[in-house]
């Protein structure tokens, strides 16, 4: 075997690959854009820092949070949140919801987990030639009544129309403002050993409603898009925890396993997720089964994940289960110092593994 | 079935149970014998993938390390057959069905991934019959279904292409890559640079090809294998009766799998292959080389549907990148870490070589799932005082 001494040992290796892992990234490594880049994983982060923030770099992009947040005043006034994104799911319509209410729950709930109210959003529509005015109609419908359900207004916005071939029928961008009038700093590099991970619910409920309608699997399995809201129950937990709450983030576009694993780099800690006690529905693990997919990983669209101090995981829990939405809640995962910015699953088979973001599989367009 | 360490086993979740998995482990513990080191190799990458997934290695003891083999279809694809799907795929006319590993898979002019950027109309598909449905709502494209895998999948692309012929489409066809495990495994026991105690024989191609053509492993080679199934606790079993048997001497094909495996296999699924494909005599599989008799080509009754006999392919065989380990990790010879490449110039990110491509190849399951392992930990901790 290879074991002369110019080779590496299996440590050197490892540690190779967590340096690697820290460094910046400098070039995206294709020439063209592939879906890759838009699955939320690796790829999409090479774009990011690659090739937007170089050009785009200020105070305010830079720490690539979900919502920048704009100081308004001198210490103890509120602060702005202020977020967009863009909504190109297929089907338009599926169980459990549709475009028009995707676009608003997943912009305010970018707002909520800044701990901030929600307040405005915007709509940018892009409509495809030969879209039917009744489904149009339908999607108008749906943002209306989930913008009635977040309690937030859409003040503004703007219409374009693409030749047929050249869209899906329709795409929305949707931006939002809130307002943080809590003294919170939620920041993905506050985790501390010790520290509990807590999800609001049963996880890859939605990018699984997502692939099974689109009925390409051919798979007889009854499922529900998630898509809701999260201001009350994020209020909820703020309200119990406080300055215990250390980070708040929504698993969609890459699940709770992409979300665990920057909030491991960010703070160079690691998480410990016990499998056993994820709250997973018996459809998402069948169909994962089937497909080969890891529920980790599949997106939800109404949840939230919320690292705690250890002193407030009780009531944090408790805030949670006392909501509808937050009726599944669990304590999934311990923040523990080694090793540095790693996540482990627990298997409830009685083994160990790593839990990294995914490498940029070219998954189908769930929101 | 014979003994199978006092463990009834019916859903899915007992055979993830925690608790069955600590008593079969301490009945392995048990079995190996002070001293000797034991090397075990899972044929099947679907075994290599559930070992990492579940963090199987952490539950058996030090002495017994798994090698991992040859059985991953995407990883034995060589890089000339991919330059061969890109071509077709690059053809105006044509809709390039795959499945979605296959995308990720470099060639020389980039991956599937960058050809459908560049305007090939590539779509994603979980089965043939999925690309024989985009064939009938297509009728004025031609639909390429890129047929890969050993006996597990080759059935379904068997029956795609008789269902196909029954109803008459025209505009579908196959580039068939299908290859066979005997072979596989005959190469990797002729391979002088390594030395094997046994095999966890493949569940899946068990299922269509039976056990007895495990027979010669046993038999003329001396090494025990157990046909297992695929969740943790079917392998950790698989582990534990190869253990038994070197225990206790023997060497036998047994069946771990028997609630799905029968002894002859499924003759109506070898019938179909039968009918549609035949051997090739020779083709080559990543960084193995070429083995005789190791793959199929459909038959001249098919050769509508043959997408080689269709397109004017490029054909031309393709060294693997220097630098490229492949060969090695599949034939178990070095360990995915022991790449020179490994982790730094080939990534899942940025694969070279195709074992850093499938879920189910070496390298993927390592780099993603296994760069921490709690039994590595307890003996660094044992060998190096804090």
């Amino acid at each position: 075997m290879s074991a002369n001494s110019s080779a590496r040992t299996e440590e050197e290796v490892l540690e190779a690959i967590e340096a690697r892992r820290r460094r910046p990234r400098r070039k995206v490594m294709s020439e063209q854009v592939t879906l890759s880049h838009g699955a939320g994983g690796k790829a999409s982060h090479d774009l990011i820092e690659a090739l937007f923030l170089p050009e785009l770099r200020n105070p305010l992009l830079e720490p690539l949070a979900d919502s920048a947040t704009v100081a308004l005043g001198g210490a103890g006034s509120p602060r702005l949140a202020f977020t967009t994104d863009s909504y190109v799911v297929k089907p338009l319509f599926f169980p459990g919801g549709d475009i028009g209410e995707l676009a608003v729950n997943g912009t305010v709930n970018d707002l909520a987990m800044a701990g901030a109210t929600p307040r405005c959003l915007s709509a940018g529509f892009i409509v495809e030639e030969g879209f039917a005015v009744a489904d149009l109609s339908r999607v108008a419908a749906s943002m209306g009544a989930a913008a009635r359900a977040a309690g937030v207004e859409i003040a503004t916005g703007d219409t374009k129309v693409v030749e047929r071939g050249k869209g899906d029928g329709v795409y929305i961008n949707t931006a939002g403002i809130g307002l943080i009038e809590r003294d919170v700093e939620l920041r993905p590099d506050r985790l501390q050993p010790g520290d509990r991970v807590l999800v609001s619910g049963t996880i890859g409920d939605h990018g699984m409603a997502i692939m099974i309608a689109r009925g390409e699997l051919e798979l007889e399995v009854e499922l529900e898009s998630d898509t809701a809201p999260l201001v009350e129950l994020s209020a909820a937990l703020l309200d119990a925890g406080g300055d215990g709450i250390r980070c708040l983030r929504d698993p969609t576009r890459g699940g709770l396993a992409t979300v665990l694993a920057e909030l491991a780099l960010a703070s160079e800690v690691s998480i410990s997720l016990d499998e056993a006690s994820l709250p997973l529905r018996a459809e998402v693990i069948g169909a994962c089964e089937i497909l080969g997919l890891d529920p980790l990983y599949v997106a939800n669209e109404g949840k939230l994940v919320a690292v705690v101090a250890p002193e407030v995981t009780d009531a944090t829990l408790a805030a949670l289960r006392s909501h509808p939405l937050g009726a599944d809640a669990a304590v999934v995962a311990e923040v523990r110092p080694d090793p540095p910015g790693l996540v482990l699953l627990e298997t409830a088979f009685g083994g160990s593994r790593v839990v990294d973001m995914l490498a940029g599989d070219p998954l189908p367009r769930i929101c | 079935m014979s003994d199978t360490a006092g463990i009834g086993m019916r859903h899915v979740d007992e055979f993830r149970s925690g608790e069955a998995a600590a008593h079969l482990a301490e009945r392995i513990a048990e079995l190996v014998e002070p001293g000797r080191h034991y090397k075990l190799m899972e044929v099947c990458g679907g075994h290599t993938h559930a070992i990492y997934k579940h963090g199987v290695e952490d539950l058996l003891p030090e002495s017994v390390e798994l090698v991992h083999g040859p059985g991953c279809p995407v990883c034995v694809i060589p890089m000339g057959r991919q330059d061969d799907a890109i071509a077709i795929a690059e053809r105006p006319q044509v809709i390039f069905t795959t499945f979605g590993d296959m995308m990720r898979v470099p060639a020389t002019r980039g991956l599937l991934l960058d050809a459908k950027a560049r305007g090939a109309d590539v779509r994603m598909v979980y089965s043939p019959l999925d690309a024989l449905r985009v064939a009938r709502e297509n009728p004025d494209r031609e639909v390429v279904f890129f047929a890969i895998g050993f006996e597990t999948t080759t059935p379904s692309t068997a029956l795609t292409l008789l269902r196909a012929r029954a109803e008459g489409i025209e505009n579908f066809f196959v580039f068939c890559n299908h290859v066979t495990i005997i072979p596989a495994i005959k190469a990797i026991l002729d391979s002088p640079d390594l030395r094997l105690d046994g095999f966890i024989g493949p569940g899946h191609v068990s299922t269509v090809i039976g056990v007895r053509p495990y027979n010669f492993i046993a038999h003329e080679h001396g090494k025990p294998v157990v046909v297992s199934g695929f969740e943790p606790l079917d392998v950790l079993q698989g582990a534990y009766m190869i253990l038994r048997q070197l225990r206790e001497g023997r060497s036998e094909v047994e069946n771990q799998y028997a609630r799905v495996v029968r002894e002859e296999g499924n003759a109506q699924a070898m019938r179909a292959i039968a009918e549609t494909m035949e051997l090739r005599t020779t083709f080559e599989w990543r960084g193995l080389g070429f083995i005789s008799q190791s793959a199929l080509k459909l038959r001249p009754e098919f050769a509508a549907f043959d997408a080689e006999l269709r397109y004017d392919l490029p054909g031309i065989r393709v060294a693997d990148p220097k630098a490229c380990q492949c060969g090695e990790v599949l034939k178990g010879v070095i360990k995915p870490w022991e790449c020179k490449v490994f982790g730094t110039a080939c990534t899942p990110e940025r694969p070279i070589g195709t074992c850093m491509v499938s879920s189910e190849g070496a390298c993927a399951a390592y780099y993603n799932y296994g760069r921490f392992s709690r039994r590595r930990d307890r003996k660094q901790a044992t060998t190096t005082p804090a």
